[in-house]
């Protein structure tokens, strides 16, 4: 090999290293907020809590952090499941109604949940194993009908939640940091332990890779499937208990309306192809954080809610398009023909 | 036809380098109207390159093409089928969800106003392309319902519609079974008896003499040389396409006999008691020695492949045993052959071996992770060392173990998923065509690889349509006809006509 050769490898190696692009987005939100009020970055502390922008950045953006950990798995398998939003709805409901209504504690409650959350997934995963349907609309079922189930719950009502300990979930604090927050670091290195520790990780890029090749070269691809449905399940439950947690109630209308998007985004933006194969769970959640960030600066900058996708939307797309390797040679191209007529 | 008149396409002195590599230096050759020229070379001999370089896909730094006398420069494999230049590739380039009609004249149907497509002048025109083939295709049928074989001749009928007068042929045989095969070179002969010129690309021998009027031989990028067909012995033509490794492949023969006997003698490894399935193979009986090489020999659809998928249990048997070692294994569930170590390297190199966006070392180690279970994970220096071990033993060409597998040409695919397969340490391998689609060179390699498995007590099943690749390797010979077993061949009894003669004799 060339020295010229060499040196062009080394420098498309730091290209390559798909977590560049989210965290330049980040640089990005990070470079605007500088620019038009750096009090977006002062973190104060009130009654022992650390208080400010960044900490609700991490705080609100947990609920999609934990979702996009357990899409990143599915859509690793060459899957997607779009059920995610409606399972945290039947969770939230779920866990609330268990504790105010039936006066489980929640040490009870929030495994029951759990367990029903990750059941969901699990069938959602058999539909998708056995059934064999497309993911897409395997788990568009229960997307659609979860919501049905949630409201029959909690017989269509919205349920308060008083239990303290169901409350510290999502309004405590350990050491001034977001309890939260403390949950989807353990997730995170629990999941990351069990993936990159063991095989798990590299059996389930080649199924998503290439299926058929996985039959051939003994890997139970079905029961991975299975498995990782249902801790996508499991987590989205989780995400749900959060969610009525921050906010004192559990709306089975609401809870985690749209959310699924944020998850498959928050993916996306992280590296993890559509397409299966190759995935990155940091990258996931560097791409949930970005798109917190976004929420909350267009928020801070005054942009109406009704308005505040569309720039949401532009930087998504930007951060997809850098990802592009055809893209990007198409625009150095351009630049490089550009410098010569100038 | 006049061999002083202009030749319908002239190539001469392409020049072409991609980085550091060169890969071709001043490729020269000509094809006349109403000729099939076959083009012959090892992987990497500079075939495609030379066509990609006729086609526009890739600019050459140097050389022309002319047609007809007139140069040309194609940017663009489209600008090519314009000035006329059609190419027909051997995975099928086309649109799959499409009818036949649509996928003829994409993108050169007539539009009327407001953008009105006339269907009218499509359906004529697709209709002649096809009447050209005297064949007669269905228009509404959707591309993927036809078989292969179709899909390919619909892809030379677009080739056609543009009024191609040099068509290039890039292994189109390569997918196609015995037929199949046939009805594509009653066509090739058709076309060149209209006086269209026919660029051939393959790989089997046997179809280059039959087909061919003439052949230019490339080597490393260089042309070497153009010959008539006519005359022309098997032998002279591998010289020129391998040089100096030719020789090498020569030598073998009666030791065979004595090794055969050494293997019919050693304990049994795998028994296969009528295993069967409807519409697969009718009861299939083997018994197979340690270090044994037992030949799976037949034609396309004769049950060859069919035997592989089931005793390795892709697919299930409705009856029959396996026993290896003399324990039972339970049939059907490729994760439990696996672990017991039976492995199959199957002939869909595409579709059922490569993960292609994981690296070569990944790949290489997949089956032995599978086979430890997830939760047992292979170190990473022993994955190091294991693909360490096979790029250096297989000398596979790789810019390194970190390497997408995708990036490498067929043949070093194909060695890795060996690899894959003995880094997986299996005590049956079952070898579902292992040279296909790869050069003579690497093919010599394989070859000698699996006579030193043998030598390692290794139990192998080997499948191969090169007949001739089955006579070198194997020890024993079954022979298949409709889906049965009919009859066998041991050590030196093993030749071409023997196994011919088994597959046409029997009643």
């Amino acid at each position: 090999m060339s020295k010229a050769m060499e040196a062009t490898v080394s420098k498309k190696s730091l290209r390559d290293n798909p977590l560049v692009w989210p965290l330049a987005g980040l640089a990005l939100v990070v470079a605007f907020n500088l620019v038009t009020g750096p009090e977006f970055f002062s973190v104060s502390v009130r009654d022992g809590h650390l208080y400010g922008n960044l900490v609700d950045i991490f705080s609100q953006g947990a609920r999609v952090m934990l979702l996009a950990l357990g899409m990143t798995l599915v859509i690793a398998t060459g899957g997607v499941d779009l059920s995610v939003g409606a399972v945290m709805a039947i969770g939230g409901a779920l866990c609330a109604t268990l504790v105010t209504q039936l006066g489980y504690g929640l040490y009870l409650a929030l495994p029951l949940t759990l367990l029903m959350a990750g059941a969901l997934g699990f069938f959602n995963g058999a539909m998708v194993v056995a059934g064999r349907i497309q993911p897409i609309i395997a788990t568009l079922i229960l997307m659609v009908a979860g919501r049905g189930v949630a409201l029959l719950i909690t017989d269509s009502d919205v349920v308060k939640i008083q239990d303290p300990a169901f409350l510290y979930l999502g309004k405590g604090y350990i050491l001034g940091v977001p309890f939260s927050l403390w949950l989807v670091a353990a997730v995170f290195t629990v999941m990351a332990l069990l993936i990159r520790k063991t095989a798990l990780g590299l059996l389930i890029e080649a199924v998503g890779d290439n299926e058929h090749a996985s039959r051939f070269s003994g890997i139970e691809a079905g029961r991975l499937k299975l498995i990782v449905y249902a801790v996508c399940g499991a987590l989205a439950g989780m995400a749900g208990v959060l969610d009525a947690a921050s906010v004192s109630a559990a709306d089975p209308m609401r809870v985690g309306e749209l959310k699924e998007l944020d998850a498959i985004f928050a993916v996306v933006i992280g590296g993890t192809a559509l397409t299966g194969g190759r995935f990155l769970l940091f990258g996931s959640i560097l791409g949930a954080i970005l798109l917190q960030a976004l929420t909350l600066t267009l928020y801070n900058a005054g942009v109406p809610a009704a308005v505040a996708p569309v720039p949401k939307a532009i930087v998504i797309v930007g951060v997809c398009l850098l990802q592009s390797d055809r893209f990007r040679k198409q625009i150095s191209n351009i630049i490089k023909i550009g410098g010569k007529a100038s | 036809m006049s061999k002083d008149a202009t030749p319908l396409l002239k190539v001469s002195g392409l020049c072409k380098r991609f980085g550091s590599v060169q890969a071709l230096s001043d490729v020269s050759f000509e094809l006349r109207a109403g000729e099939i020229h076959s083009l012959l070379g090892e992987n990497g001999a500079g075939k495609s390159t030379t066509i990609k370089c006729i086609t526009g896909v890739h600019r050459p730094e140097s050389g022309t093409v002319e047609l007809n006398g007139r140069e040309i420069a194609p940017r663009s494999p489209r600008e090519a089928e314009l000035s006329g230049i059609g190419t027909v590739y051997q995975e099928v380039n086309l649109l799959p969800n499409l009818s036949v009609l649509e996928n003829i004249v994409l993108g050169r149907v007539k539009t009327g106003a407001l953008g009105r497509i006339d269907w009218k002048d499509a359906r004529r025109r697709a209709k002649a392309a096809l009447g050209k083939l005297e064949m007669d295709i269905d228009l509404e049928a959707r591309l993927s319902s036809l078989p292969v074989a179709m899909q390919q001749l619909v892809a030379l009928a677009r080739a056609l519609e543009v009024d191609s007068k040099v068509l290039i042929l890039d292994e189109p045989t390569a997918s196609l079974d015995e037929a199949e095969v046939e009805n594509l070179f009653r066509v090739m002969n058709l076309l060149r008896d209209k006086g269209i010129g026919i660029i051939f690309i393959t790989h089997f021998l046997d179809q280059v003499f039959r087909m061919s009027d003439r052949m230019t031989v490339l080597r490393n990028g260089r042309y070497i040389v153009t010959r008539d067909a006519k005359g022309l012995s098997k032998q002279d033509l591998l010289q020129d396409m391998l040089g100096k490794a030719f020789e090498e492949m020569q030598s073998r023969g009666a030791a065979l006999d004595a090794i055969a006997e050494d293997r019919a003698g050693r304990a049994t490894q795998l028994q296969v008691r009528s295993l069967g399935a409807p519409g697969k193979i009718d009861s299939l009986e083997l018994e197979l020695r340690e270090g044994e090489v037992v030949g799976l020999a037949g034609l396309l659809g004769s049950g060859r492949t069919e035997c592989a998928r089931l005793i390795f249990g892709v697919d299930k048997a409705t009856a029959g045993s396996l026993e290896l070692k003399g324990k039972q294994v339970k049939q059907g569930v490729p994760s439990e052959s696996i672990r017991e170590g039976i492995m199959l390297a199957s002939e869909d190199r595409k579709a059922e071996g490569i993960f292609p966006h994981l690296t070569v070392r990944e790949n290489m180690m997949i089956a032995l992770q599978s086979r430890r279970g997830a939760l047992n994970p292979v170190s990473r220096e022993e994955q190091d060392a294991i693909a360490e071990k096979y790029i250096k033993a297989m000398r596979i060409k790789t810019s390194g173990p970190e390497a997408k597998i995708k990036e490498l040409s067929g043949g070093n695919q194909q060695k890795v998923l060996l690899a894959r397969w003995l880094a997986a340490e299996p005590k049956v391998l079952i070898l579902d065509e292992p040279t296909r689609g790869i050069d003579i060179g690497a093919r010599a390699e394989i070859e000698k690889l699996i006579e030193s498995l043998s030598e390692d007590g290794l139990s192998m099943i080997m499948i191969s349509s090169e007949m001739d690749e089955e006579v070198r390797c194997c020890h024993r010979v079954l022979v298949l006809r409709d889906r049965k077993v009919i009859g066998e061949l041991r050590g030196s009894a093993i030749t071409e006509s023997a196994i011919v003669r088994k597959i046409a004799d029997h009643e």
